[in-house]
């Protein structure tokens, strides 16, 4: 635990010091709103239903992107191998890695998501609390799925399309009853969310206690 | 042994083949389209069995590094993504004949694409992920996951909007397979692909070991004449 919580302060600070990877990502996520919005140029009264598909796309390309960001600093100067040679839990540093890509999205989110409301004609301020959560267990799950896979494919030759590969198809679920919840929230009907919430909470508790349990077996070789 | 159920496969897939389209009287308000049936569901079943064998194999093999328990992964994927192809084809034409569509978001066939695509990332990244020792571990992680993510794909794929025909199940509206030879020609045809699929795993994995012991050749003459 106080290992997983030096791993994290110490991304925090790397990322505090060079707020490399939070600003490309911010601006990214500000680029595909505008392309996507730009995409589809809906009438007026049509724009709100677009939200819940413009966030998640942005989400899902800068989540990549950032997760991926995450692990090239750490081979630079052959840091992953150091973190997997130091005494901690291998359980530790997946989870650790996970609260940075969480946290990192979370303020790529506070970005992407005001200004998808901004452009497509949406009053979000009203329905904040229950969006929030929404973002947040889609964000948790999408980073748990993510983080695992990053380890894999940071070491391919082939990573830039082999992350989305094996992530995409793993996280079509999450995807599906995401956009479903953000549509409902949007639309004012809770109850309707229910069933999608109730996906997304149980996605994160897979995928979070499996890369927990799976990780200190797939990298310990 | 590959070569027996291989020979038994075929031979009971032909005969399913001909009571599926020769004996088995049409299902009440069916169109010859749904004679697809009997090919459609067993490569269903065979799909699904294979991607049990992977995530079986891959556990087996992060539990003990058994070589040839990931030989038997890597096998068993590939031949699951071929019947999972399978699957997906005939009930696309069986679809267009059915609804005039090619594609609906229905659950099964939602869950049966997402299986499709999380099986074949699995024979991409054993493809073009490098040494097999080295992406083992890896992918069989990813061989587990997998079969993790079915209940929340069938939960979700429900939040969508779709059809499915149940010819199967009474329950759910179908007719039922009334019939016995209908019955004979969808249990049979089961069995038959589930037999071919075994003597293709088999098959494959066999490849695999070859495969690997001609790679570990090839290093140690390459070791042999640089020193």
């Amino acid at each position: 635990m106080r290992a997983a919580l030096a791993i994290v302060r110490k991304d925090l600070r790397i990322e505090w010091r060079t707020r490399e990877t939070a600003t490309t990502l911010a601006v990214l996520g500000v680029l595909l709103v505008t392309v996507l919005a730009f995409a589809h140029d809906p009438e007026p009264e049509a724009a709100p239903l677009l939200v819940p598909a413009v966030v998640w796309s942005a989400m899902v390309f800068t989540g990549l992107l950032g997760v991926e960001r995450g692990f090239l600093v750490e081979r630079e100067q052959d840091c992953l191998a150091g973190l997997r040679g130091a005494p901690i839990d291998p359980t530790a540093l997946y989870l650790a890695k996970l609260v940075v890509n969480v946290l990192l999205l979370g303020a790529t989110h506070a970005v992407v998501v005001p200004l998808s409301g901004l452009f497509l004609h949406v009053e979000l301020w009203s329905v904040l609390p229950a969006l929030a959560l929404v973002l947040f267990l889609g964000t948790l799950g999408f980073a748990a799925v993510a983080t695992l896979f990053a380890f894999v494919t940071v070491r391919l030759r082939t990573r830039q399309v082999m992350l989305p590969l094996l992530v995409l198809p793993l996280l079509m679920p999450l995807l599906i009853a995401a956009v479903k919840a953000t549509e409902a929230v949007l639309g004012g009907t809770l109850a309707v969310a229910g069933e999608a919430l109730g996906v997304l909470v149980a996605f994160d508790v897979i995928f979070v206690t499996a890369g927990a349990l799976l990780f200190p077996a797939m990298i310990n070789d | 042994m590959e070569a027996w159920l291989g020979l038994v496969g075929c031979a009971a897939l032909a005969a399913a083949v001909v009571v599926a389209l020769l004996v088995a009287p049409a299902a009440v308000g069916e169109s010859v389209a749904q004679r697809i049936l009997y090919l459609h569901a067993p490569s269903a079943f065979a799909a699904y069995g294979c991607i049990a064998v992977v995530a079986i194999a891959s556990a087996v093999y992060l539990w003990k590094r058994s070589a040839a328990a990931d030989r038997l992964a890597v096998a068993a994927a590939e031949v699951g993504v071929l019947m999972c192809t399978l699957v997906l084809v005939t009930g696309s034409i069986w679809g267009r004949a059915r609804w005039g569509a090619w594609w609906t978001p229905d659950p099964r066939l939602t869950l049966t694409l997402i299986l499709w695509a999380i099986y074949l990332s699995y024979v991409l990244l054993r493809a073009f992920g490098g040494d097999d020792e080295e992406i083992a571990p890896y992918a069989a992680v990813l061989g587990i996951v997998g079969v993790l993510a079915i209940p929340a794909i069938r939960v979700s794929a429900r939040l969508m909007k779709g059809m499915h025909p149940s010819v199967l199940a009474p329950r759910e509206g179908g007719s039922g397979l009334t019939d016995p030879s209908m019955r004979l020609a969808f249990w049979g045809g089961t069995v038959a692909l589930l037999l071919v699929a075994a003597c293709l795993v088999l098959l494959r994995a066999r490849l695999e070991r070859i495969e690997r012991q001609a790679s570990a050749l090839r290093r140690l003459a390459d070791a042999a004449e640089g020193a």
